[in-house]
């Protein structure tokens, strides 16, 4: 292989002294590698590592026309007024209670889906179903964000009227707080189950058919298949999921909130994501939205290398 | 059927509707929006439209596909879309065939493969990232929508392990040819991964037309947005005035009918590419998962 590579060929000047020209075979060989990197590398680092030494403005008062370097220092002042400021405290709050509820769902739904999905045994029947419940996951949130407004509209919204026929009164979804957390973990759901099911699908698949067969000598029915074999072989699996997504826990879902939410609504649906755009890019306060940006992005880096280390313990799973 | 007991016969009855009800609702509200938007104005006023249109009519999508500036943000967003998927797919490519090598053939691997990881798993935030976007020159133009998220480090997984499985013959054929790593990946190794390149492509693309908010943030007026953000603007903060729609024309034909042709069309480019995605999502994801 190693002669091979000495073919690969980009032009250098000839080397003088054993080290120069050990150094130099290396760059005709992987010289161009480097090269192929080079975009990659430049965009990596201008747009996904400078904004993180950008950080810094949290622990300043950022001020545009100052820039970094002249802006003045204050220290923590900003992530005091974040633990004291009694909106950014109902915002955590909101997103904790927002995306604690859909990852609860979120893993329950698919798998019970999965579970029910592999006792249809009409094959066409199984992929017409996959195909409808796959789709929602490929719109966007503008898309639904706009559906959703129309069918869960007071006026006349197909859902209300739905309801009208089973005698309920209308009820206000988007402007009532708590129907309002109610819409975007059902509406969530909606959304992403039949995706999600996938993994569990390919899991349930890679069941090892002998023990269904010994459990049916035995005498076992369905039901207890399922229990004693079906779940405990794809236990593991939820557990990787379930604690991947506890790492996400801070994302509660921007742009749904942002589609659907409107001012009657903050007190109950804002979530941090919202709320850093609304006082970043909206009110220009610059310095204070990355500082509550970068609380989240330091709890959420903790939370996901503590869930891959709960995964990897608890079900042997490590991704790299 | 291997399972023959009455309760199981009732189960299955049981599922199967469930299963059908469940999987039908996942797309009602699409073929609502749909029928809405084939309705006459009255209907849709009326609020006796569901799931088949009332009062069928097609002005609409006349008075939508008449918008100028409707064709215009529709034809921004296909612009975006082609753009950033073709650079994103070439950066993609180029930086997957070098991360590809063995450690010991490619010295700097591993460095390389941390500065992406560590990408993936951090990030400056909303605003850092605002700033650094606005500061570079991109502020304002299509270019912002298409370079800062041109690093798919997902993508780059996935095209890696796909590069790897190729026979070696393949490159040390090339090389012994006199090909060097830049002939070798740019006229071998994408023509025998057109499908994987073909599907990476295909989510990219889904990727970039779904994106509306760096179009908001990025872009200055609505006149400049992917068809996306421009659908944001209107269906979601409700902005019909940006919209140039002909306030005497609305009156004919109710803003709901409108906005529901509206919505309906930027869904579309996604149903039509839906059969592909389907085709290969499965195995994307089962590939992912499974340890690279």
């Amino acid at each position: 292989m190693n002669k091979l590579d000495t073919g690969a060929a980009s032009t250098s000047s000839v080397p003088s002294g054993k080290k120069a020209s050990r150094a130099a075979s290396y760059w005709k060989r992987t010289g161009m590698l480097h090269v192929l990197l080079l975009p990659a590398v430049i965009i990596a680092l201008i747009y996904g590592y400078t904004p993180m030494l950008g950080i810094v403005i949290a622990f300043q008062e950022y001020e545009p026309w100052l820039g970094i370097r002249n802006s003045p220092w204050v220290g923590l002042e900003h992530f005091e007024y974040l633990f004291n400021y009694p909106d950014s405290l109902q915002v955590i709050k909101n997103t904790l209670i927002i995306s604690g509820m859909k990852i609860v769902f979120q893993l329950i739904v698919p798998v019970l889906f999965a579970l029910l999905l592999t006792e249809i045994a009409k094959s066409w029947f199984k992929r017409a179903a996959q195909t409808l419940v796959y789709l929602p996951h490929f719109l966007s949130w503008v898309i639904l964000g706009g559906i959703f407004v129309d069918i869960l509209s007071i006026r006349g919204g197909l859902l209300n009227r739905f309801l009208a026929v089973l005698g309920i009164d209308p009820i206000f979804f988007l402007a009532n707080g708590d129907w309002f957390r109610i819409v975007l973990v059902v509406s969530d759901v909606w959304k992403e189950f039949g995706f999600s099911t996938i993994i569990f699908l390919a899991a349930i698949v890679s069941i090892d058919p002998s023990l269904y067969e010994a459990a049916e000598i035995d005498g076992a029915n369905r039901w207890k298949q399922v229990l004693h074999i079906s779940l405990p072989s794809i236990l593991p699996i939820i557990i990787v999921v379930g604690t991947l997504s506890l790492g996400r826990v801070l994302d509660a879902g921007f742009d749904q909130v942002f589609n659907l939410y409107n001012p009657l609504v903050y007190e109950k649906g804002d979530i941090i994501d919202t709320f850093v755009y609304r006082i970043g890019l909206l009110d220009a306060q610059f310095s204070f939205a990355t500082a509550v940006g970068l609380f989240k992005s330091i709890v959420g880096f903790i939370l996901i290398v503590i869930s891959y280390r709960l995964a990897y313990k608890l079900a042997n799973y490590r991704i790299f | 059927m291997r399972f023959r007991s009455p309760a199981y016969t009732v189960f299955s009855i049981l599922n199967y509707t469930f299963i059908g009800i469940l999987s039908i609702c996942c797309v009602l509200p699409l073929i609502h929006i749909f029928a809405v938007s084939l309705s006459s104005k009255a209907a849709a006023t009326a609020n006796i439209v569901n799931f088949w249109p009332v009062g069928f009519t097609l002005d609409a999508y006349m008075q939508t596909l008449g918008n100028d500036k409707f064709l215009q943000a529709l034809m921004i967003g296909i612009e975006r879309t082609v753009l950033g998927t073709a650079i994103s797919m070439t950066i993609v490519v180029m930086a997957a065939y070098s991360l590809s090598k063995s450690n010991d053939r490619f010295k700097g691997r591993n460095m390389y493969s941390w500065f992406f990881i560590f990408m993936m798993l951090f990030n400056g935030g909303l605003i850092p990232t605002y700033l650094v976007v606005s500061n570079t020159g991109l502020y304002d133009t299509i270019w912002a929508l298409v370079i800062p998220n041109a690093v798919n480090v997902w993508n780059i997984i996935l095209m890696l392990n796909f590069f790897r499985n190729l026979p070696a013959e393949l490159e040390e054929a090339a090389l012994i040819d006199g090909a060097g790593h830049l002939r070798t990946v740019f006229s071998i190794y994408i023509w025998v991964s057109m499908p994987a390149i073909a599907t990476l492509s295909l989510f990219t693309m889904v990727i970039h037309w779904n994106s509306w908010f760096d179009g908001i943030i990025y872009l200055t007026s609505s006149d400049k947005y992917p068809l996306s953000s421009f659908l944001q603007t209107i269906v979601v903060q409700d902005n019909f005035a940006q919209t140039g729609v002909d306030p005497e024309k609305l009156e004919q034909i109710s803003n709901r009918t409108v906005k529901a042709s509206q919505i309906f069309i930027g869904a579309l480019p996604i149903l039509i590419v839906y059969p592909f995605l389907q085709k290969y999502f499965v195995k994307g994801i089962v590939i992912g998962s499974v340890k690279g």
